[in-house]
């Protein structure tokens, strides 16, 4: 009979939870704790010096974020990013919902349609922007040359060379980009929803908006504030679109946060200053995070659906 | 083959205490049945014994070895879950295998024993089929020919006829009792289902709480209930409890409930005059009686289940189920007279649900 | 009055299609559904169509719209393409690309199994606070951590090499896949580890043989997941890596295809097309395995 005394010294450890937990964690905690968690302490220490590409710095406190304070570019690239990320979430919350539910109805090729809508998420964003690059071309653009021949312009567009047009043109690639992942992710928080809720509603009397506001909507809240916290926080940390179709410009017009920090420090050499413009993003994403998360997060919770 | 037994034994997750103090003999071949309400321990002490919850206090042994500390599967048993845990990536044949397997046994042994254990719960088609290829039904006896096939020392059963439908679960039952009968394996079975108890059992433990309420046999748990939790629990449809008021005058004992309404104390019950107290009696011991004898009873519905006919009644307000062999259709609002059974009723302590016996 | 109780079968839940459609005519669901529906795929598709006729195009049809509908190619060529492969180091890109892909890949998937298995199942000391401090690492962006990992990647060396960008994906790569392996693991009944346990199986034996057989569409979804997001990268293979055969196609094809101030639209449009097609194909295979793993990470 089996004695416990029998036991291996490989058994114990097999089967202890925490001796095993902290082996499997050992890969993964090793690798991010080395690229991750240290470059992040990295990048708020690079903030503080001044070094540049090439040359270690040293240890100059705030001086960094003083010059940014007076920095007019700074400034602006807050604003763009600010304004970037509102209007296009906004855009990307209204279209990916209606979306969503127009994909929900019984339509016919209904897992095509959904796979062929992904498209736009799953390609490469920088080639999907140099796509946009082409068709906002000042003398080449499609739209441009569609809405001269329909009659509703007599000129073309200079999309990326005016301020507003650029900033207009950026935040459409975005939600362009952007809409495919709200839609997807909302249906399928839509396809738990019971139908037998929709029939009792429609026996009820609801008409289809009341439907909508007292079903679906509550009922989806969980999601939406999960999809939208995502959806936030990569439009604020938004680099490629940019990079692509304006690289920051023109004069700085559609510079975002993310896009400063990299002319600044890369192609300008200006390590430091680049690491505390990035660091200068963090506390607008906490706050994002914090907004959009809890925020949502609460009222689904008075609203007694368990998340 | 072992006995089991369990000394003294705890468990707390955190503060709650689920087991407090649970000491259970089970012999050699004996079948074992742990009855109680939900969340009254009775799966956590099936864990312990088969190694999948830390013991808090207290010892528990298999076959005289002290198993507190030992790992599951050196404890030599095996384990029949509720959801059957069937691997689902593998076919019947390598489920039964599995366990096998990893022991590192030669590869004919093990056919062997498969093909045995097929042979013996007639799955010897299925053998190839995946688990999700299965109904219920089979399902079931795969896991149990999984059981089978390590010839451990304890069987163990987690509630392992509740997915089935009421039919199936009445064949598995009698399937289990011939399994056993035939095997002789000491077998710890756990239910919430009282009629699964009082049929498959040679030993029932009816627990509540952590604790446990009553050790017996069925028959002899079913007549003699040490308590009102016990007597309430076990037999279907359950016992009627009918609070009242004990009067000792005059050398006459009986209980009083209301509306002029009494009845004899049953044979060998205590107590004293003005207890109050709770007089228990089971449907299938109440007579249908004429004239002046009994107790009026207004009927409020009748429901003939075919075999005999159970009639919901009021006794002095109190609702009380009657079951007769033969068939009645009372109207609502009629006033019937029932006689309880005096040699076969209980009294209970109202306070306590003690037993009230000399 | 107690009754025996009753017990039913579980039964999956199949919800009718259609259901209350027939309340709808079908004009009024052509203009409520199909028409705007209609609408969003145009748009959605049109830059991809774009891209692909361009491609196609004659530098003649490329840049005059009067002669023919610039919506069609009526003289087809492939000499964007032959530039494309040919005078560029495209194929180097391609390579480059895959090769960094696969192997990040390879490794995260690694790491995260070990890692969600250990904090969804073996539920040690503190398992809780590593999984929640997981799904932070997942948030955080990489367009704030590449300045110092660019001072990092030039200290060890790996400037410019794709070890660069293959110790770097990881960050990103492992708590995603660690967040949406967890969700898997968690949907394993405990009792098929539990009965594994008694059947004499160790922990590790329980990983191979139990738990990674029935999460491998989990491992299929985490698997493309990390492959597409590595394909797609631009900020570190941009910054990380400065000579033309090292680099990877999204950040080749911008930088190399374009001279000057005078744009190859042909061969830029090529390479974005040959550069998506790659992720486009994986996905047509597996479209079901990228919807999965895009709500399950959304979902927790």
């Amino acid at each position: 009979m089996a004695k416990s005394s029998s036991q291996s010294l490989l058994d114990r450890f097999n089967n202890s939870a925490n001796a095993l937990g902290l082996v499997f964690m050992l890969p993964a905690a090793a690798i991010l704790l080395v690229f991750l968690t240290y470059p992040l302490g990295l990048g708020l220490w690079l903030g503080l010096t001044d070094t540049k590409i090439g040359r270690p710095g040293v240890f100059i406190g705030l001086e960094n974020y003083r010059s940014l304070f007076n920095d007019s570019v700074f400034w602006l690239s807050v604003f763009n990013t600010i304004g970037y990320t509102a209007v296009a979430s906004v855009f990307k919350f209204v279209l990916g919902l209606i979306l969503a539910l127009l994909l929900n109805q019984n339509i016919a090729l209904k897992s095509f349609m959904r796979a062929i809508i992904l498209l736009p998420w799953i390609v490469p964003t920088t080639l999907s922007a140099i796509a946009f690059w082409w068709m906002y071309d000042s003398q080449f653009s499609i739209i441009s040359w569609v809405l001269v021949k329909a009659g509703l312009i007599d000129h073309y567009i200079d999309f990326l060379g005016d301020r507003w047009n650029a900033r207009i043109s950026v935040v459409v690639a975005n939600i362009w980009r952007g809409i495919p992942f709200v839609a997807i992710s909302l249906l399928a928080g839509l396809q738990t929803i019971s139908p037998s809720l929709y029939e009792a509603a429609t026996i009820d009397g609801a008409t289809p908006w009341q439907r909508f506001r007292f079903i679906t909507y509550p009922l989806l809240t969980p999601i939406i504030a999960i999809v939208m916290t995502f959806s936030v926080l990569f439009t604020f940390t938004d680099f490629q679109l940019i990079y692509v179709i304006t690289r920051g410009g023109p004069v700085n017009a559609t510079h975002l946060m993310a896009t400063l920090s990299f002319q600044r420090a890369i192609p300008g050499g200006q390590l430091a200053e680049g690491a505390a413009i990035a660091m200068a993003m963090v506390p607008f994403l906490i706050a994002a995070i914090l907004i959009s998360f809890f925020g949502l997060q609460r009222r689904a919770w008075q609203q007694g659906s368990k998340d | 083959m072992a006995s089991v037994s369990i000394e003294q034994a705890q468990k707390s997750f955190g503060r709650t205490q689920v087991i407090r103090g649970v000491s259970i003999s089970i012999d050699d071949g004996e079948f074992c049945v742990l009855v109680g309400p939900s969340g009254c321990g009775k799966s956590t002490l099936l864990r312990m014994i088969a190694g999948l919850e830390e013991i808090s206090g207290g010892q528990i042994r298999i076959g005289g070895d002290v198993v507190n500390d030992m790992p599951p599967k050196l404890r030599d048993i095996a384990m029949v879950f509720q959801n059957y845990a069937l691997y689902p990536h593998m076919t019947v044949r390598d489920n039964m295998a599995f366990s096998l397997e990893l022991a590192k046994r030669d590869r004919q042994f093990i056919e062997e024993r498969v093909s045995k254990a097929a042979d013996i719960l007639g799955l010897n088609d299925l053998l190839q089929r995946y688990p999700r290829q299965l109904s219920g039904g089979q399902r079931q006896r795969v896991a149990m020919g999984r059981a089978i096939v390590r010839d451990p020392r304890v069987f163990l059963f987690d509630e392992p006829l509740s997915n089935l439908d009421a039919n199936l679960r009445v064949q598995m039952r009698t399937e289990i009792k011939e399994l056993h009968q035939r095997l002789k394996t000491t077998s710890i079975y756990v239910t919430h289902d009282q009629i699964e108890a009082m049929t498959m059992a040679d030993k029932i433990v009816v627990m509540r709480d952590g604790v446990v309420e009553q050790i017996g046999a069925p028959l002899e748990i079913y007549d003699n209930p040490a308590n009102q939790f016990v007597a309430g629990f076990i037999g279907s449809p359950s016992m009627n409890f009918l609070p009242g008021i004990l009067r000792r005058q005059s050398g006459v004992a009986q209980v009083e409930f209301g509306e002029g309404v009494t009845l004899p104390v049953p044979r060998a019950a205590t107590g004293e005059d003005g207890q109050k107290v709770i007089y228990g009696t089971r449907p299938e011991h109440i007579d249908l009686v004429d004239g002046s004898d009994g107790v009026p009873a207004e009927v409020v519905v009748v429901e003939p289940t075919g075999a005999d006919t159970e009639v919901f009644s009021k006794i002095a307000g109190i609702e009380v189920t009657a079951v007769f062999q033969q068939r009645h259709e009372f109207k609502p609002g009629l006033v019937i007279r029932l006689r309880p059974d005096a040699n076969r009723a209980f009294l209970f302590d109202a306070a306590s649900g003690k037993r009230l016996l000399a | 009055m107690s009754k025996k109780p009753v017990v039913q079968s579980v039964e999956e839940k199949v919800y009718s299609e259609g259901g209350m459609d027939f309340l709808l005519t079908r004009q009024r669901k052509f203009v409520t559904v199909y028409l705007p529906l209609a609408v969003f795929t145009f748009i959605l598709l049109f830059p991809f169509y774009w891209m692909t006729i361009t491609t196609f195009k004659s530098n003649d049809d490329i840049y005059n719209y009067e002669k023919n509908s610039p919506f069609w190619v009526f003289n087809p060529t492939l000499h964007n393409i032959k530039k494309l492969l040919f005078e560029t180091s495209y194929p180097d890109w391609l390579w480059n690309t895959f090769l960094v892909s696969v192997v990040a890949t390879a490794i995260s998937l690694f790491a995260s199994v070990l890692a969600a298995y250990a904090i969804e199942r073996l539920r040690f000391k503190g398992s809780r606070w590593i999984g929640l401090s997981i799904y932070g690492a997942y948030l955080v962006p990489p367009s704030i951590l590449f300045i110092p990992l660019a001072t990092m990647v030039y200290k060890l060396g790996l400037f410019d090499s794709r070890w660069a960008l293959i110790l770097t994906y990881p960050t990103f790569l492992i708590p995603f896949c660690t967040w949406l392996l967890m969700g898997y693991f968690k949907s394993i009944p405990f009792e098929l580890e539990e009965c594994a346990l008694i059947d004499g199986a160790t922990r590790v034996q329980i990983l191979w043989k139990i738990v990674l057989p029935l999460a491998v569409p989990g491992l299929i979804s985490a698997g493309i997941f990390a492959f597409t997001l590595s394909w797609n990268e631009f900020i570190y293979a941009l910054t990380f890596i400065s000579s033309s055969e090292n680099k990877t196609v999204p950040v080749g094809v911008l930088t190399e295809l374009v001279d000057g101030d005078v744009y190859h639209w042909g061969s830029l449009m090529a390479g974005a097309l040959f550069g998506s097609l790659p992720v486009a194909l994986l996905y047509s295979f597996f479209v079901e395995y990228y919807v999965a793993g895009m709500t399950g990470a959304v979902k927790e």
